[in-house]
């Protein structure tokens, strides 16, 4: 997929110490994110395209299954459905 | 540890996760004066309110425990010059910070300096979709009008904006007007909140709570609206109250669980109206927040579910709802143990009932406006 997902600005990511984890946070409410979706989502940086993620995470974690490739579009749909990403 | 109280020695810490959620109402003072205020009856003066150094401790000792996101409100958190100051700390701390404000007092000198000092979101208030209503309701000339500017500087100046419409008998039938001027502001999320009956709500109760039929037609008229947006615009949230339910609402998430409240005096509270329960709660200023959450007797006393009395004690449904609210439970019954009447388990849901039928009666007697002129002492026996 050559389409490019964005993060959307209402919704700032950042690593919570207290938490362990990278959150969401938004007005008044925050989104406790698991591992593999932040690393997803800190690769969406409005240039790099779906395949291009795919392949930077794929050499990230040289260990994770073939078809991680349908892991992340899932994420990354189910992602834009709750808004935390467009297409530019 | 231990603490006293009413003679007894109690030795009870129960396990807490740390306060995700810090509300810091830096003051009282509010330039409007709306009748569906939540905030007490005996506003505290300017000059017992905390300093900055004191807020700026507070923010540190709450960031080091783990909260993350932090509302400025009050009354009106403008009124305070230092509120720059606060926001460039917490934001330098990491926290995301709120804003909750009447756009009384904002300008764009400020809008600029809050934004260079980190702020991340504005909620604004409205307290109707036109200004003959807005004004009314808020008591003051030309806020409307005031308050426009102000969500075209919000969006001016990039922050997501949320604006808030508190939804009462007085304006609940104008819902085509706030949907229209919601989505005419370009607004990122609107509360629709019906009133909840805390502090000056409480007072006024009988003039604000709006019939069921009204009530439900309003949502209906919001889910429709929804329906049409094709997901596009404002996100609109739609609270209903809970005097129309059979459960009550799992009141800030549980006791000590995720909320902390540091009113204007200093005072740490598990949530904003707590202050009127027949309690002691402890001070910032002479216990560390650490200590407050973690320690203190006040904060322990409706943790977990050992304090409940029947029907809650007994009940499935207890881990939902925690027995909702202590504070409607003790303005309802006058005993703060007692189920939130709102449950149709509660021996007590008549109370609610009863208030059904009162407010039906009188939605033309005038309200009780909030204002210090009007503050009511609240004696706690
Ligand atoms: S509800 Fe109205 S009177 Fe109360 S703090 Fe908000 S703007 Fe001020
Ligand atoms: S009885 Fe108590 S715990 Fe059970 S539903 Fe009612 S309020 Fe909740």
């Amino acid at each position: 997929m050559s389409q490019v997902p964005k993060r959307n600005r209402l919704y700032k990511l950042q690593f919570e110490k207290a938490q362990d984890s990278y959150v969401l946070l938004y007005p008044e409410g925050m989104v406790k994110l698991n591992p593999s979706a932040a690393e997803i989502l800190l690769q969406v940086d409005g240039e790099q395209s779906v395949d291009d993620i795919i392949i930077a995470l794929k050499t990230k974690f040289p260990e994770a299954p073939d078809d991680i490739g349908d892991d992340i579009t899932a994420f990354l749909s189910d992602a834009e459905s709750k808004d935390w990403i467009h297409y530019v | 540890m231990s603490e006293i109280n009413n003679g007894q020695s109690e030795t009870r810490v129960i396990e807490a996760g740390p306060p995700l959620w810090l509300l810091a109402e830096i003051t009282y003072a509010c330039p409007l004066h709306c009748a569906y205020c939540s905030n007490p009856l005996n506003l505290t003066d300017k000059k017992d309110e905390i300093g900055t150094e004191e807020w700026l401790r507070v923010l540190s000792e709450a960031r080091d425990m783990g909260a993350v996101q932090l509302g400025f409100s009050g009354g009106e958190p403008l009124l305070r010059k230092d509120l720059e100051q606060m926001v460039a700390h917490a934001s330098e701390l990491g926290f995301y910070t709120n804003l909750i404000t009447s756009g009384i007092g904002m300008t764009e000198k400020r809008i600029a300096a809050l934004k260079d000092a980190g702020l991340d979101h504005i909620q604004l208030s409205f307290q109707a979709a036109n200004a003959e209503a807005n004004d009314l309701i808020g008591n003051r000339r030309h806020s409307f009008a005031q308050k426009l500017e102000v969500a075209k500087l919000i969006k001016q100046y990039e922050y997501p904006m949320v604006l808030n419409f508190c939804l009462t008998a007085q304006n609940i039938d104008q819902i085509d007007d706030v949907l229209a001027l919601a989505t005419e502001l370009d607004a990122d999320f609107v509360e629709l909140a019906t009133v909840q009956y805390y502090g000056w709500a409480y007072v006024n109760r009988d003039q604000l709570l709006p019939s069921k039929a009204t009530l439900e037609a309003a949502e209906a008229k919001v889910n429709a609206f929804r329906d049409k947006q094709n997901g596009k615009g404002p996100k609109f949230i739609f609270v209903s109250p809970d005097y129309y339910e059979d459960r009550p609402k799992a009141c800030m998430n549980g006791w000590g669980s995720t909320f902390l409240t540091v009113t204007p005096d200093g005072s740490a509270l598990p949530c904003h109206s707590a202050k009127i329960l027949p309690m002691t709660f402890p001070n910032v200023k002479d216990k560390s927040l650490q200590d407050i959450w973690y320690q203190d007797f006040s904060f322990n006393k409706f943790r977990g579910y050992d304090w409940m009395p029947s029907p809650c004690r007994d009940c499935d449904e207890k881990e939902k709802d925690f027995g909702g609210c202590r504070c409607q439970a003790y303005m309802l019954t006058g005993d703060m143990y007692q189920a939130d009447p709102v449950c149709s388990k509660s021996p007590h849901h008549h109370t609610i009932e009863a208030a059904i039928e009162s407010a039906a009666k009188q939605h033309d007697k005038s309200v009780i406006l909030r204002d210090p002129k009007n503050k009511i002492d609240i004696v706690t026996v």
